[in-house]
């Protein structure tokens, strides 16, 4: 059976149930049947060159947490026919470690690198470079069917990817994303950390979520150490999250704006993006938040004026983002264009276990902050902004309600922040132990897992960006759409190349 | 349309005065680093212990910080028992030759505008294709942010384009990872020439803190030839813009 824990509680490595392989797959697809999510499925490396397998899976409804494990051998049946949610876990898999699993639907490269496991290959590849994207696309085969293919290099100011589309005329029957262009080896780096650069990876591992995925590490270090975090620290790193939320939820309702030609709002919010992060800035005088969150607290306290400060442009950019933001829903034109346009019904977004705003657009009532609350937001009120209809337009309409709440947030916590110091030192990690860390991103739910080996380092430390799970929600978002419209398709996901690709 | 024309009135006329008057930045702002030795020990290397990325080192007892290799967290200036290292407000900070990044207690050079024969061609209007290599996102956003109407950048002449045949130069953001070095070389390939490639940040410059990774190449600087370096991680838009003004030859006085 498998560990009923919390996150942020650490587990003995030993104590995670190491289930025999048809025990830990049944136990996974009957606690997905019965609406958990698959938060972590990951190889961690296990005597005599094996790889065991653990997965975290998440339950929304109870804040609880189930671990479980179990070892892979050299191949083992996939859990992707059977639950889809598992698709890229299973292909990470396949390309860090080596491990096949077997009757994988479409078992390819995610990130085009060499296996952790010198000499292997799940795809039996000689030793000559690794090209990205070069592999077997879908194909759809007919008169007319014609196959269209765009990037790595794109044209705006944007990260790499590439994205093969097969279109019968205008429509797209199916849409293939091959990511890894930005590669930078971040999870080999992190074995044996905490290093000094540790903290920086995770600052830039997707540097639009700096405190984001910062706040995911230092909550898993610190429960680690034993450390607790002071009021004070935990309600300013709340502020900084929802400060990162509100410019890029505002930089992205400018985007989509800017993708149907709508002008006027896409150049305020232009603008207003810049001022909430100027607003990070105020904090700590990086606008992404660089070296404001580190293991213990934070490093940069505010007095009184700079919270005056704060709260004052606050109030005046949000009054701006409601009139850039509302002549939205007032535009007869864009709203023609944002309606039924890309839409995920709620149950394939269950299906494929989409996380964050992507998810609540389609009706999923799903929040890191309601229902695995940590820092300032226990005892906080979250309610999860929610749509119907799982297209452009609900994605959007999520954004501007999170707007609103985000904005209150932050006026609740700076008014009410709690005295004392902003840093504790933390000190060594617990040895031979497992800690899942989970944060509501502005994307969605952020997971780490940081499990150490005899010396209190890191044997294992596994990044789950939301955008992991969510590029699978865009490719299915685009089936029988307009090509034309994957432009507007990509932005209402926005999702990480970088925090992909890691 | 009232109230169309209702909020255009509110949102008012945002374009900074940069730089005709000097930025607004925040007070935080940690910038080009300054050293001074007279107060540095020689027998100290606490700073050299704090760096994350080996951005400061002792040569010949001569403190130096590489400001291509720094990430401007501020553990230098934290660990440094005397103050003899400081991040300064300063946002100038791009150079055009790769030694110009290493601070040492002498006067820091800046940018120097580009020879008469190239300004003549590039001075008045600039086109520039972006390529992320990389890159976390930071530095193309304050890339993207200077196209808003703040920053206004299309008034100084300078505008990003979709396509490498219409530009006069790369700007490049990210380490150089491995997966993207081909397509790197091919955007820079199909620019035509005169051609200039500017490289945005840490992580391009020097690969950042991904430096060493055999994922990455280490930055632009391994791949092309360089013509402006802009350090940051990210740099401030301003500190951007700068570099790139001061490559048009437009801030001279500044």
């Amino acid at each position: 059976m498998s560990l009923l824990t919390r996150h942020l509680a650490p587990i003995a490595n030993d104590r995670i149930p190491l289930l025999p392989m048809k025990v830990f797959r049944q136990e996974i697809l009957e606690n997905i049947a019965a609406g958990q999510r698959l938060s972590v499925l990951a190889g961690t490396p296990a005597t005599a060159g094996n790889v065991r397998l653990v997965a975290a899976l998440a339950d929304d409804r109870s804040g609880g947490l189930r671990l479980l494990a179990a070892l892979a051998g050299e191949s083992y049946p996939a859990l992707t026919p059977d639950c889809p949610q598992a698709a890229g876990f299973e292909r990470e898999i396949a390309e860090q470690w080596a491990v096949i699993p077997e009757g994988h639907p479409w078992l390819k490269p995610l990130r085009f690198h060499r296996a952790y496991r010198p000499g292997r290959d799940a795809w039996g590849r000689g030793d000559a470079p690794l090209a990205p994207s070069v592999m077997e696309f879908f194909r759809v085969a007919g008169e007319g069917i014609h196959e269209v293919a765009v990037g790595p290099v794109h044209a705006g100011i944007i990260e790499p990817g590439h994205f093969r589309f097969q279109c019968d005329g205008e429509e797209v029957l199916h849409l293939e994303i091959s990511l890894g262009y930005q590669h930078r080896g971040i999870e080999r780096a992190l074995l044996d950390g905490p290093h000094p650069l540790t903290i920086h990876h995770m600052e830039t591992l997707a540097g639009d979520t700096t405190i984001g995925h910062a706040v995911a590490y230092c909550q898993a270090v610190e429960a680690l150490a034993g450390c607790v975090v002071p009021a004070r620290a935990r309600a300013l790193r709340a502020i900084a999250l929802e400060l990162e939320r509100l410019a890029n939820h505002t930089g992205d309702l400018g985007a989509l704006a800017g993708d149907v030609g709508f002008l006027p709002t896409a150049s305020y919010c232009g603008r207003l993006r810049g001022d909430y992060l100027n607003m990070t800035a105020l904090l700590c005088g990086s606008r992404f938040g660089r070296g404001l969150v580190r293991p213990g607290g934070v490093m940069f306290d505010v007095d009184q004026a700079r919270l005056d400060t704060l709260l004052t442009r606050l109030a005046t950019t949000f009054r701006d983002t409601a009139g850039a933001v509302n002549l939205l829903w007032d535009s007869a034109s864009v709203m023609a264009r944002f309606e039924n346009t890309g839409a995920v019904a709620k149950p394939l977004a269950e299906e494929l276990g989409l996380v964050g705003p992507a998810a609540r657009a389609s009706g999923c009532a799903r929040d890191v902050r309601r229902d695995f609350p940590t820092g300032a937001y226990q005892g906080m009120t979250i309610t999860p902004a929610l749509g119907e209809d799982g297209d452009v337009l609900a994605r959007a309409q999520v954004r501007w309600q999170e707007i609103q709440q985000s904005v209150a947030l932050v006026r609740t916590l700076a008014t009410t922040l709690p005295p004392g110091p902003c840093h504790e030192p933390c000190g060594a990690l617990q040895p031979e132990a497992t800690v899942v860390s989970l944060q509501e991103g502005w994307r969605g739910e952020i997971a780490h897992m940081a499990t150490t080996d005899s010396a209190g380092h890191f044997a294992r430390y596994k990044v789950v960006d939301p955008s992991f799970h969510n590029w699978l929600g865009l490719a299915m978002a685009l089936r029988n759409q307009q090509i034309s419209d994957f432009p507007l398709c990509n932005k209402s996901f926005n999702l990480s190349y970088c925090g992909h690709d890691l | 349309m009232n109230r169309l024309i209702l909020e255009r009135w509110r949102q008012k006329h945002r374009t900074v005065a940069y730089p005709a008057q000097p930025p607004a930045l925040p007070d935080r702002l940690r910038g080009a680093p300054e050293l001074n030795p007279d107060k540095c020990r020689a027998d100290c290397t606490q700073c050299v212990a704090a760096c994350p990325t080996g951005a400061i080192t002792r040569v010949n007892g001569v403190l130096q910080l590489d400001m291509g290799r720094c990430l401007f967290c501020g553990d230098c200036q934290a660990a440094c028992p005397t103050g003899a290292i400081r991040l300064t407000h300063d946002h100038r900070m791009a150079v055009r030759r790769r030694e110009d990044l290493v601070v040492t207690g002498r006067e820091r050079p800046l940018a120097v505008a580009l020879d008469a024969k190239i300004k003549s061609l590039f001075g008045r209007s600039l086109k520039l294709r972006q390529v992320s290599a990389g890159g976390c996102n930071a530095c193309e956003a304050d890339t993207n942010v200077l196209t808003t109407v703040v920053f206004d950048l299309s008034r100084f002449g300078i505008r990003f384009v979709a396509s490498p045949r219409h530009a006069d130069g790369l700007l490049i953001t990210g380490p150089a990872t491995e997966n993207m070095a081909l397509a790197l070389q091919k955007t820079y390939d199909a620019l035509a020439e005169p051609r200039l490639v500017i490289a945005v940040g840490a992580c391009a410059i020097s690969g950042g803190p991904f430096a060493g990774h055999a994922e990455v190449r280490n930055g632009a600087t391994a791949l092309l030839p360089v013509d402006l370096f802009i350090p940051g991680c990210p740099p401030h838009p301003i500190t951007i813009l700068d570099g790139l003004l001061r490559l048009l030859g437009r801030l001279e006085d500044i």
